[in-house]
């Protein structure tokens, strides 16, 4: 009775120390709309690549909060922000399968599932009243990394060690 | 029989692999871990078929927190918490304005711990007198003309839009959802199978949606955050100012002010927010005695310029109308 015991916790112990990567490259998702990977691990590296949700990319290295990534089937390597990265896998386009893996298991993300646009749509018909389009133009809005650039010098700001 | 003989050990059995996944793999990973220990114990005869079912479900249940509503639920909520806002307090339409807030927004969120969301970070002025701020999930931010108007530097600005950028990285406007929502609605998500949700499904979802939506604008607009996440908001905003090169003394600064205009009583800080003493004392823990900010005369004449009108004159409202639609 003890044996079997011992012989679970034994296999279970092995198993959770493990580490993941032991299985092959670390790859991780991209969790935001569209990233860029850029030069150097920081706002101010020139961008290589864009990147968009649920894309997957290779870890190589990490530097404080930026991850040295690279795409698959593409030589190049570059820097992208740890925050537009996610450890779980995103699925694009969900099948019966995929969903119920998704909700048993903390690793799987859905895209497009749960609150979404047609949640959102569904909202707006109800709450005709709503103005979500100074939302849409609010979201237009863009600042570019040279206006930021600019906006530092001129207001004589030094970041520390740089724009981060 | 064997069942019978086995049944005590069989619930210390399961008490210690759970304790020895939470030890070893944090709260994390307790599902996947749990599901192999289950496995385990159910390939060992160590426990039932059902039971191990139970187990499984009642970790998957633990696990689904607002942590689960991922980026991309996140920026829907917000959108929707900022239409919310933007029926309730109209926006200022001043073009220059709002794209010097803008600037000056995205070069703090680059220097916080989550410069990157699904939607990114965007920032309008709201066109009322009353002084107040909000932070949409995902990284919409308002604040009003009243609150600029507390605000005589740059520094002092950046220490508002800094404080808003607090309450988004720390995911503040989710937490304010009630868990029974979250849970229902990750179930309903569960539950659907095809490409788009049948009708039922998504009219039960439409109004978890709805009642998100409500706990969160709640929470903005009249009842207002814990003490806690106030704090933790204050001591972003300090660490955001410092990493861009700003006087952390604007907080301070700003808050002296709106001390001196919040009326007791009031709808807007004064109901949502600890007092601005109270705040000040905080902030002074971490920052030292408050030394008056010297903002260069370059920084200060294009903040004046940019924001000067915003709060002393009431804008002709057609003419900005039609810049707005433009």
């Amino acid at each position: 009775m003890m044996n079997i015991n011992k012989t679970v916790m034994m296999i279970f112990l092995v198993l959770c120390l493990t580490p993941v990567y032991a299985f092959g490259q670390q790859m991780m998702s991209v969790q935001v709309k569209s990233g860029d990977v850029r030069s150097a691990p920081s706002f101010l590296g020139a961008i290589l690549a864009k990147v968009s949700y649920g894309d997957r990319l290779f870890v190589h290295e990490e530097k404080e909060a930026w991850v040295k990534v690279s795409v698959p089937g593409k030589k190049a390597e570059g820097w992208i922000h740890s925050s537009a990265l996610t450890s779980k896998i995103i699925m694009l386009q969900a099948g019966a399968s995929d969903v119920k893996q998704a909700a048993s298991s903390s690793e799987i993300a859905l895209a497009g599932k749960g609150f979404n646009k047609q949640v959102e749509k569904e909202f707006r018909d109800k709450n005709p009243s709503l103005d979500f389009v100074t939302i849409d133009k609010m979201e237009k809005i863009s600042v570019s990394q040279s206006d930021i650039q600019d906006f530092l010098k001129a207001g004589e700001l030094s970041p520390k060690g740089g724009s981060k | 029989m064997k069942s019978d003989s086995f049944a005590g050990m069989t619930h210390t059995g399961i008490a210690l692999l759970l304790f020895l996944s939470l030890l070893i793999s944090g709260c994390k990973a307790l599902e996947s871990v749990t599901q192999v220990g289950t496995s385990l114990a159910l390939s060992q005869g160590l426990i039932s078929e059902s039971q191990a079912q139970s187990i499984n479900k009642g970790a998957t249940a633990v696990a689904k927190t607002f942590e689960d509503i991922t980026p991309e639920q996140e920026y829907y909520i917000g959108r929707t918490v900022a239409a919310r806002v933007v029926d309730k307090y109209k926006p200022y339409n001043d073009e220059k304005a709002n794209h010097f807030l803008n600037v000056l927004g995205q070069t703090l969120a680059q220097a916080s711990k989550l410069p990157e969301t699904f939607g990114g970070y965007h920032f309008l002025i709201l066109d009322s007198d009353e002084i107040n701020a909000f932070a949409a999930p995902g990284g919409l931010i308002f604040v009003t003309r009243g609150m600029i108007g507390c605000c005589k530097h740059e520094d002092a600005l950046a220490a508002v839009l800094a404080h808003e950028i607090g309450h988004i990285q720390g995911r503040h406007g989710l937490q304010a959802i009630k868990k029974s929502r979250v849970t229902s609605a990750l179930t309903t998500l569960a539950l659907e199978g095809a490409k788009s949700f049948g009708k039922k499904e998504l009219a039960e979802l439409t109004s978890t949606f709805e009642d998100s939506i409500s706990d969160i604008t709640s929470t903005l607009i009249n009842n207002g955050y814990s003490r806690a996440f106030e704090r933790d908001a204050d001591m972003a905003a300090v660490s955001i100012l410092q990493a861009v090169g700003y006087d952390p003394n604007g907080l301070v600064d700003m808050l002296s002010v709106m001390k001196e205009k919040l009326k007791p009583g009031g709808l807007d800080f004064a109901k949502t927010h600890p007092s601005p003493d109270s705040r000040i004392s905080d902030i002074q823990k971490h920052i030292g005695k408050h030394a008056q900010v010297t903002s260069p005369p370059t920084r200060q004449a294009r903040f004046e310029a940019a924001l000067g009108k915003s709060h002393h004159r009431q804008p002709d409202r057609r003419d900005l109308k039609r810049r707005w639609e433009r």
